[in-house]
């Protein structure tokens, strides 16, 4: 039973990841195209469904090509890294009640642990690369991801202190009587608002996309990859993504928890009918569509303007939120 | 699962990038050139290798950021058992967020905070 257990779970999580991964960047494309009222991907299979698929098989038949200039170790082992933190970031996130590969003690601050490591990949990448525009990008990629970690590690803290527990199924319990962005209390909107930003931000999407400026930098820290390397940075970008999305959602919108009103008991039946695993990635692809909206809301920054946002307005805030929480706990209003 | 989750993943992650990458060496042929293997610069004559002087500021950013993580760091068990250690406890936190607080002033003063 354990063996199998071994050999099914990487087995699941990879064609899940693949899956994710590929729907994302389908999601990408027509999410774009709604917003600026084109159709999108729409040749390839019904509704451009196989596009995605289309493009891996593409991406595996590109050349292995690596330039001459490169430090090959460091080049190599940097979207190994990047694509090895996805994988490890997934195991205390929980898609349903047992649907969870280890419920650790301190799981959320596992999770911020080991996310802040994929700069490292990038900062690995840009400067194995030896190329111009690979090492600004990285140094301003290390730059904005250490410093939106600040703002976004003390927004998880709300929770944590709201919750009182790091494991991830205590804080989703602590939500059985409402999700925490529902109950409404103050802190804990201002926290979700901040986390938004930041995941935003550590994922180096628009409008902080300033790794990969297309206009300023070609690529960013992937100028020099190509073929299957570039996929796999790539993919971890969009897995990322994912995994904080979800993280987000274990925090803020009950995990899987179906979405329940108080008084409603016919409701609330029909809303447990729907399985656990259904509503998480209802939940996460809702959070995810949001990160896209931002893509075609807001022009890029510049980054004198990012660094200013983080650290003279967003970490003071959530600070601030911190302690206006604390004493929200001390005087019982919060309902745990 | 326990610990072994963890290797386990580090392995799957592993397995996943050196098999894709492995399937595209099988399949594709490669070819090289002189210009081809030059650093990219947009279609331009390249400069060369990186040899260029980087901006102080992102060292700043770095040294600034590796106290407030250490913050942190510590804040997060105080966060856990917040509501039972009560004000006291409190009133401790706020010192210490205070005295690297002061740090974050000092160093928005010296203008080090502030691109330019």
């Amino acid at each position: 039973m354990t063996i199998l257990k071994f050999i099914l779970i990487p087995i699941i999580i990879i064609a899940l990841f693949s899956i994710i991964g590929m729907f994302l960047v389908y999601m990408e494309r027509k999410v774009c195209a709604f917003m600026q009222i084109r159709i999108g991907p729409n040749r390839v299979g019904k509704f451009g469904m196989l596009q995605t698929v289309a493009d891996t098989l593409k991406l595996v038949l590109k050349e292995n090509f690596s330039p001459k200039y490169i430090d090959k170790f460091l080049y190599n082992l940097a979207p190994l890294l990047a694509i090895i933190i996805p994988f490890v970031l997934t195991i205390p996130i929980a898609y349903s009640k047992s649907w969870q590969i280890w419920d650790i003690n301190i799981g959320v601050l596992f999770i911020t642990a080991f996310s802040s490591l994929s700069v490292i990949s990038i900062l690995i990448a840009g400067w194995a690369s030896n190329n111009k525009y690979s090492m600004i990008g990285a140094l301003r990629s290390g730059a904005q991801i250490i410093s939106y970690e600040l703002s976004g590690g003390l927004a998880i803290l709300t929770i944590v202190m709201f919750s009182q527990s790091l494991k991830i199924s205590e804080i989703i319990a602590s939500q059985a009587n409402g999700w925490w962005i529902i109950k409404g209390h103050i802190p804990v909107i201002v926290s979700f608002c901040i986390y938004m930003i930041t995941i935003t931000a550590e994922c180096n999407r628009a409008p902080f996309d300033l790794t990969e400026a297309e206009s300023e930098l070609t690529a960013g820290f992937h100028t020099e990859y190509s073929g299957m390397k570039f996929a796999l940075f790539f993919l971890a970008e969009y897995l990322n993504i994912f995994i904080l999305s979800a993280l987000g959602v274990i925090l803020y919108l009950g995990g899987w928890q179906p979405f329940h009103l108080p008084n409603l008991l016919e409701f609330n039946n029909i809303m447990d009918f729907i399985p656990a695993p259904i509503w998480f990635f209802f939940k996460v692809f809702l959070i995810i569509f949001i990160i896209m909206w931002f893509r075609w809301t807001f022009p890029r920054l510049r980054i004198d303007q990012l660094l200013k946002l983080e650290w003279h307005f967003l970490l003071p805030l959530s600070l601030l939120n911190l302690i206006f929480g604390f004493i929200l706990i001390m005087l019982n209003f919060i309902v745990k | 699962m326990g610990f072994f989750s963890l290797f386990l993943m580090i392995f799957s992650g592993l397995l996943f990038a050196v098999l894709s990458i492995l399937v595209s060496k099988i399949l594709v042929k490669n070819s090289t050139n002189f210009e081809k293997a030059l650093p990219y610069e947009c279609g331009v004559e390249s400069l060369g290798i990186l040899n260029f002087q980087q901006k102080i500021g992102y060292y700043f950013y770095a040294l600034i950021f590796l106290i407030f993580e250490v913050e942190l760091i510590f804040l997060y068990p105080w966060a856990v058992v917040a509501k039972s250690l009560g004000f006291m406890a409190f009133i401790e936190i706020m010192i210490f967020i205070f005295i690297l607080f002061l740090g974050l002033l000092y160093a928005h003063k010296k203008n080090v905070l502030t691109w330019n």
